[in-house]
């Protein structure tokens, strides 16, 4: 695929992500708005009518477009640093066309680089798969508000009596819940990386996020976490935007990887209702959008 | 529905409570982390007129330029905790009667609110295109280059925007009150896990 090609189907991913919440968010949000009443109820309904009014104008559901996280998937014929390059243009025209904020800015001088590409920024994830001419691209706009609501527990944690077992995994989850409030723009999904190094558990929480919100964990034990950990944080009550009410997260979802004998890491990761990821592929030189 | 039209006397701010439903009408300035800063650094003498007995919105936006002008794109709100530091302050020195933003502050800007009579309101966090649309005109900028898009100070006639007062001038915090119960409740989860 030529380069400018490229170039305008990740431009309609930007667009797309931006402005076009995903079917699977959209649904949990209805259902959520159906099963409260009140305040609660109409803030939802906001929710909804805010993102058919984006999709419907192509302006961004949220102002806050986040940081642009793309995970590629790409076969050996397939450069990948053709892909980020187009990928940087990309960003800086959805930029131009006020599909996305600029939001790199230089953390010394303060300086915003007003095309949203920068030093990391967007950031890139790499995976060579076996077929040749493969190319699928992920991408994930991250706000800022939630990725403030983000924690990392170091297991034992004395604090919330969280020992290195199932349990304390559990006690972290509802601790980041709580903490979170409604800051993150409630109700989000909470994504969890158990194990791994610091960095790694991070990744798997985020990871996590590119999963369907009504799909299944593979690992029985795991899906079984997800199940009761989205019920009880929704207990909490803390409800749309934390004005109370039934609906506190959309879902929770895990992820884990091997961890150092030294280390247990739990780590939890926040996203908005403006819940945004999108993805292409491009198959027989067609781009599929999803 | 209550409606509120800028500029506001200190009367109208008293009479509201916790809960209250409020669409907003009239000239108000957008202040994030930057602008915050700024007002309570220096003497922000470009402002004044906007915020005596007026509103400041925590908020961002995408904003687009053409031959007319600038234009809000998408303009919900962002967190207000990051301004508690400040937000007191500028209350008390710039007369301020509405503060409009997400998630909340803290016990200072509460304390603020009640001494000087002055309102939290909470607007839908992500409700972008909905308060973009509420935006009518753009009247100036403060602070564009130094402070760039999402921190500059725009001024902004907006016409029923919508918000939830959640800390009165009565002391009333309906976010203390959902975190004193949902600590509660997590103490009893806890225990069964």
């Amino acid at each position: 695929m030529d380069p400018q090609t490229l170039r305008k189907h990740l431009l309609e991913l930007v667009r797309m992500t931006a402005c076009d919440l995903a079917p699977d968010v959209e649904q949990a949000l209805a259902r959520a708005r159906d099963r409260e009443e009140g305040r609660a109820r109409s803030t939802l309904e906001w929710m909804i009518k805010n993102s058919a009014e984006a999709r419907e104008s192509s302006r961004p559901v949220c102002q806050d477009t986040g940081s642009l996280i793309f995970y590629v998937d790409h076969g050996r014929e397939i450069r990948p640093g053709l892909v980020a390059q187009a990928a940087r243009e990309a960003a800086a025209e959805a930029t131009e066309r006020s599909y996305l904020r600029p939001n790199a800015v230089d953390p010394i001088t303060g300086k915003n680089s007003k095309n949203n590409v920068g030093r990391g920024s967007p950031y890139f994830h790499f995976n060579e798969v076996e077929d040749d001419n493969a190319l699928r691209v992920r991408l994930m706009l991250k706000g800022g508000g939630s990725e403030n609501c983000g924690a990392q527990y170091t297991l034992p944690d004395n604090t919330i009596e969280a020992s290195r077992d199932l349990t304390g995994v559990k006690r972290c989850i509802l601790d980041a819940a709580l903490r979170a409030q409604g800051f993150g723009c409630a109700p989000g999904v909470l994504g969890v990386g158990i194990g791994g190094d610091r960095m790694t558990s991070f990744m798997e929480s985020k990871e996590q996020f590119f999963r369907k919100l009504d799909d299944q964990n593979l690992d029985p034990l795991l899906a079984e976490l997800e199940d009761e950990m989205h019920k009880k944080v929704c207990e909490l009550g803390i409800g749309p935007m934390g004005f109370g009410g039934r609906t506190t997260v959309l879902g929770v979802k895990v992820g884990i990887r091997h961890r150092l004998p030294a280390c247990y890491f739990v780590s939890v990761s926040y996203t908005c209702w403006a819940y945004r990821r999108r993805s292409l592929e491009i198959v027989n030189g067609e781009a599929r959008y999803a | 529905m209550i409606e509120i039209k800028l500029p506001v006397p200190e009367e109208d701010i008293r009479r509201l409570k916790v809960g209250d439903e409020v669409v907003i009408s009239g000239v108000m300035i957008t202040a994030r982390d930057a602008a915050h800063k700024y007002m309570v650094e220096q003497e922000a003498a470009e402002v004044k007129d906007v915020l005596k007995d007026g509103m400041l919105y925590h908020c961002g936006p995408v904003v687009k330029q053409d031959d007319q002008g600038w234009h809000f794109v998408a303009a919900g709100p962002t967190t207000s905790k990051r301004e508690e530091p400040y937000e007191a302050d500028v209350i008390a020195r710039y007369g301020v009667r509405g503060v409009i933003g997400k998630g909340g502050m803290g016990e200072r800007t509460l304390a603020a609110c009640r001494e000087h009579g002055a309102v939290y309101l909470h607007a839908i966090g992500g409700l972008a295109v909905i308060l973009a649309a509420s935006v009518k005109q753009v009247q100036t900028v403060h602070k564009l280059e130094e402070f760039g898009v999402p921190e500059a100070m725009w001024v902004i006639e907006v016409e029923r925007f919508p918000a939830v007062v959640t800390m009165d001038s009565h002391g009333n915090s309906l976010h203390t009150e959902v975190l004193e119960k949902s600590t509660e409740k997590a103490r009893a989860i806890s225990k069964t896990l």
